[in-house]
């Protein structure tokens, strides 16, 4: 044992004096004021006005005239019937998709189970606007690839494939969206350990009835949690029906909506609206319910050891699926649109002559519009993103610490944006802030207030995780040694932070960047984003520039995704050996 | 020179009273443990006394010093102590050496120094070859040795350890028992420690707290909490024991199997029922027929249940036409068979009355 040494006496004991009060002055109550204003104004006014717009007339008076309106043709009728059968078929074809894919990279040997998830990742990452036009021509009535292709082989006289058709939107849809039930199915599968199916094959199931009997019910809840997500952002996306829906005739709510919006009647596309902001709620409602039943999930034990299922030669099979299901979520739509990219017109092919870099040489040097629009895309995400996260990181310390009451208010509405789809909220943005006094229609401000609600919700759940998972002991240390709270949360809380932060930024920007149901009824001609442009020349026809456009945001995209990955790597400072 | 002085200290959280007016004196290098089962209020009462909750009643003395009270209370971190904490509050971004450096660095010492100090403090807790390591690459016992030391660096006024070994497994937290009580008896910083395991407060303390409900039912030696409980409860939670009831008759105690004559008692409530806990270890078993001699009373009966714990036999023995049975803690080699007839060796003079 080693002498004790530093037994040199002991510093002064405790302070001298009466004590001070902690406060001096309740500064907290004006704190929880200042953000509660803040959320109203962001959060809570916009919903109202939308609600407020929808029962009163001109006049001010009380009325229901704008819901009988919204709901006495059957035309509006057949839209919200479109709608469902939309949703439901993406959510059905994203689960056949994504389910397998999912199992294949958890629980099997399939090879390339890396690049397979990099994959869904990467379908994900492509903004669905973008896949629709990527499959506009693949799968457009004649002129399309697909369509071509087939009346070269088969020498018939009609292409096989129309995009412009229900069928059409749900797999673009389905092809963008199944990410949700793969990451949600994937989570769950990493819960059930092979204990779980060992004790089903202990007592005599075979492979199949355990898969049947055991695995498949214990994911189940995730499964059909990802159905109702994928339903929801489905019947809540703008740009798909926009480029698909309207030349099919196949009207879609916020196809709809937009209908009414530019007809310059917000009450009666308030009216409109609301009730697809009833479903939304109920059905995550329903979501929570069914992930928050006891029994039902296997939250409960330590995950345990997972076995790898070894597949045979079925592992090529499974992975020539995954394969194809990369090709036409990914590289089908990717190769069209670079290739129209650099053609002189699309439709003549792969062909040397066809070359030419006058489109890229245009939206670069030539454009009024392009560059300025890529610069604001990058600057309003950005701004949002920093704004959401600042906000949601004093609201989440707030609420974790239990510095405030009514902090739980404060947390509810910060989550609150999240059963708001974003054309929703842009009618609710467009009807609280356009008209005067404040006039805001058009400026670079409302978009990235709109911006910033829309995804505090996304901000607040990463800033709360990350503030939990810092024990309050490491803040009580620095300050019983010495330290404030300040103190604590300089040299503490942000550097522990500050990698989850630099993720829950991407996750953020990518969004923001690409977001373009808030963006569309917001921008005004001066401060159009990238995706509003890149929606204007599809609604032209113009598909070469468009895919140079939607080539730069992607570009965007995937470096702020990778620079991302870099930093949140270096940062990862405790050296194991 | 350090005392901290809780007078009549209380808080309520809604109507229920975590702790209800708990009035105990720390002296000035003292190491004094708060002992209670989960929920007792223990560290409640650490955390109001390193100032992290405000007591809702009472006071918090520190040489006559009001540190807590209603009124208003000294933040943590103007009370110069330091603490260490159940989930060690290690800081992962930072190395060893600048985990136990922070202190110091906030009291502004110069950087010479520093150095001086962490290096000296991580000899002292055989620390000095790690300074360098994160965290991450620490075991649990290094970690609190870190912890252990990054508190007594800064030489605090009063040390304050929340359950701080019971995340070790059961040799290591042997082995840092004895630590902190060897730095202690080094270094004689007044010390505040919770626990909920007996052996820990007795091999550390020099005072025991016992707790219970929210209030202190016996604060002693730990010897005399052992063998002079003063209450069923902290009768029942140190160590293990036998309860018995013994109703006057005249200058008799009346028990269950056997009775006493009141002499042998120096002095007994006046109450016609009185509890007594005796201790297993206090009891004998001898073979039938074998005459008890000196201080101790025979009681006929026989064995009904034994397990064997290594360091010792447990038998369990009922007194002839008794139905309380008695649990006996006999020494390995002491072998009795089950349903065989035994005589209990009683010393009254080890029976506690506890009201």
């Amino acid at each position: 044992m080693t002498d004790v040494t530093i037994g040199e006496g002991r510093a002064a004991a405790g302070p001298a004096g009466k004590p001070k009060s902690r406060r001096t002055f309740d500064w907290t109550m004006l704190v929880w004021l200042l953000f509660a204003a803040i959320l109203i104004a962001i959060v809570v006014n916009p919903i109202f006005r939308l609600v407020w717009e929808s029962i009163t007339t001109e006049a001010g008076g009380f009325t229901l005239d704008n819901y009988v309106k919204a709901y006495s043709r059957t035309r509006y009728w057949q839209a919200l019937i479109n709608t469902v059968m939309m949703g439901a078929g993406t959510a059905v074809l994203a689960a056949l998709l994504a389910v397998p894919l999912a199992w294949a990279c958890v629980r099997t040997d399939m090879p390339g189970r890396g690049f397979v998830r990099l994959s869904v990742l990467a379908a994900f990452i492509i903004p669905p606007y973008l896949s629709a036009v990527g499959w506009v021509l693949l799968a457009g009535p004649n002129s399309g690839w697909l369509n071509k292709t087939w009346m070269w082989a088969t020498g018939a006289s009609q292409g096989l494939f129309n995009i412009y058709s229900l069928t059409g939107l749900i797999v673009i849809m389905g092809l963008h969206l199944f990410f949700f039930i793969f990451v949600f199915t994937s989570s769950a599968l990493e819960l059930v350990s092979s204990e779980m199916e060992d004790a089903a094959n202990v007592l005599g199931a075979g492979p199949m009835k355990t898969a049947f009997k055991i695995t498949l019910p214990l994911i189940m809840p995730a499964i059909l949690g990802g159905l109702i997500i994928i339903f929801l952002q489905s019947i809540a996306l703008f740009g798909v029906p926009a480029i698909i829906a309207i030349p099919a005739r196949y009207p879609v709510v916020t196809t709809q909506l937009t209908e009414f919006f530019s007809n310059n009647r917000v009450d009666l596309a308030a009216a409109y609206a609301l009730p697809l902001l009833l479903i939304t709620m109920t059905l995550l409602g329903l979501q929570r319910w069914m992930l928050a039943r006891k029994g039902f999930t296997v939250v409960g034990g330590k995950g345990g050891e997972r076995r790898i299922v070894k597949l045979g030669p079925w592992r090529w099979v499974m992975f020539g699926y995954a394969l194809f299901v990369a090709i036409l979520a990914v590289f089908m739509p990717l190769i069209v649109l670079i290739q129209a990219a650099f053609s002189k017109a699309w439709g003549r092919g792969f062909a040397l002559d066809n070359l030419t870099f006058a489109h890229v040489n245009f939206i670069l040097f030539e454009h009024q519009g392009a560059v300025p629009a890529l610069i604001r895309s990058i600057l309003y995400a950005g701004t949002a993103a920093f704004a959401a996260l600042a906000l949601a990181l004093v609201i989440a310390y707030i609420v974790r610490r239990n510095l405030l009451k009514g902090g739980q208010v404060l947390a509810f509405l910060c989550m609150a944006p999240f059963v708001i789809p974003g054309i929703i909220l842009a009618i609710g943005f467009y009807a609280a802030y356009a008209p005067p006094p404040l006039a805001l229609a058009g400026t670079a401000l409302i978009i990235i207030v709109a911006f910033t609600t829309r995804l505090l919700p996304i901000a607040y759940q990463n800033a709360s995780a990350g503030i939990s998972s810092i024990h309050v002991e490491m803040e009580e240390a620095v300050r019983i040694l010495g330290g404030g709270r300040l103190m604590a949360v300089r040299r503490v809380v942000a550097p522990l932070l500050k990698r989850s932060l630099v993720g829950a930024w991407i996750l953020i920007f990518v969004p923001a960047c690409q977001e373009l149901s808030t963006a569309i009824f917001l921008s005004g001609p001066k401060n159009r984003v990238l995706s509003v442009l890149i929606f204007d020349f599809s609604e032209e026809g113009k598909f070469e520039q468009l895919s140079v456009l939607g080539g730069l945001l992607l570009i965007i995209t995937v470096i702020i995704v990778a620079i991302g990955f870099r930093i949140v790597g270096r940062d990862f400072m405790l050296r194991r050996q | 020179m350090p005392v901290v002085h809780l007078k009549g200290l209380t808080r309520a959280f809604g109507s229920f009273k975590a702790v209800d007016s708990v009035d105990l004196e720390i002296r000035d290098g003292e190491f004094v443990s708060l002992l209670g089962p989960s929920g007792c209020g223990k560290t409640t009462t650490l955390r109001m006394i390193a100032g992290f909750i405000d007591p809702t009643g009472g006071t918090i003395d520190v040489d006559g010093h009001v540190l807590s009270s209603v009124s208003g209370s000294l933040p943590p971190e103007k009370r110069s102590m330091s603490m260490i904490f159940q989930s060690y509050a290690i800081w992962p971004h930072m190395t060893v050496g600048e985990n136990v450096g922070f202190g110091l660095e906030i009291r502004k010492i110069p950087r010479e120094e520093v150095k001086k100090r962490i290096a000296e403090v991580l000899d002292v807790v055989q620390m000095g070859h790690l300074a360098s390591r994160y965290p991450a690459e620490l075991s649990g016992g290094q970690q609190q040795r870190v912890a252990l030391a990054r508190a007594i660096v800064v030489k605090p006024s009063v040390l304050l350890l929340d359950e701080p070994l019971s995340n070790l497994d059961a040799n290591l937290r042997e082995e840092m028992r004895f630590e902190i009580r060897r730095l202690h008896e080094a270094l004689k910083i007044t010390t505040v420690y919770v626990t909920h395991d007996q052996a820990e407060a007795m091999a550390t303390s020099d005072r025991i707290a016992v707790m219970n409900k929210g209030r202190i039912e016996q604060v002693d030696a730990p010897y005399l909490v052992y063998t002079r409980p003063k209450t069923r409860f902290v009768a029942g939670f140190i160590g293990r024991t036998n309860f018995v009831t013994g109703k006057r008759d005249g200058d008799a105690l009346h028990f269950d199997g056997f009775a006493l004559h009141k002499d042998w008692f120096a002095s007994l409530p006046a109450k016609p029922a009185i509890d007594f806990s005796i201790r297993p270890q206090s009891l004998r078993l001898e073979r039938a027929g074998m005459s008890i001699t000196g201080n101790r009373v025979a009681v006929e009966g026989q064995v009904v249940q034994r397990s064997f714990l290594g360091e010792h036999w447990d038998y369990t023995f009922q007194p002839a036409n008794a139905s309380q049975v008695l649990k006996v803690a006999m020494p390995p080699s002491d072998v009795f068979e089950v349903g065989s007839p035994a005589v209990l060796a009683l010393d009254p003079t080890l029976m506690v009355a506890i009201g």
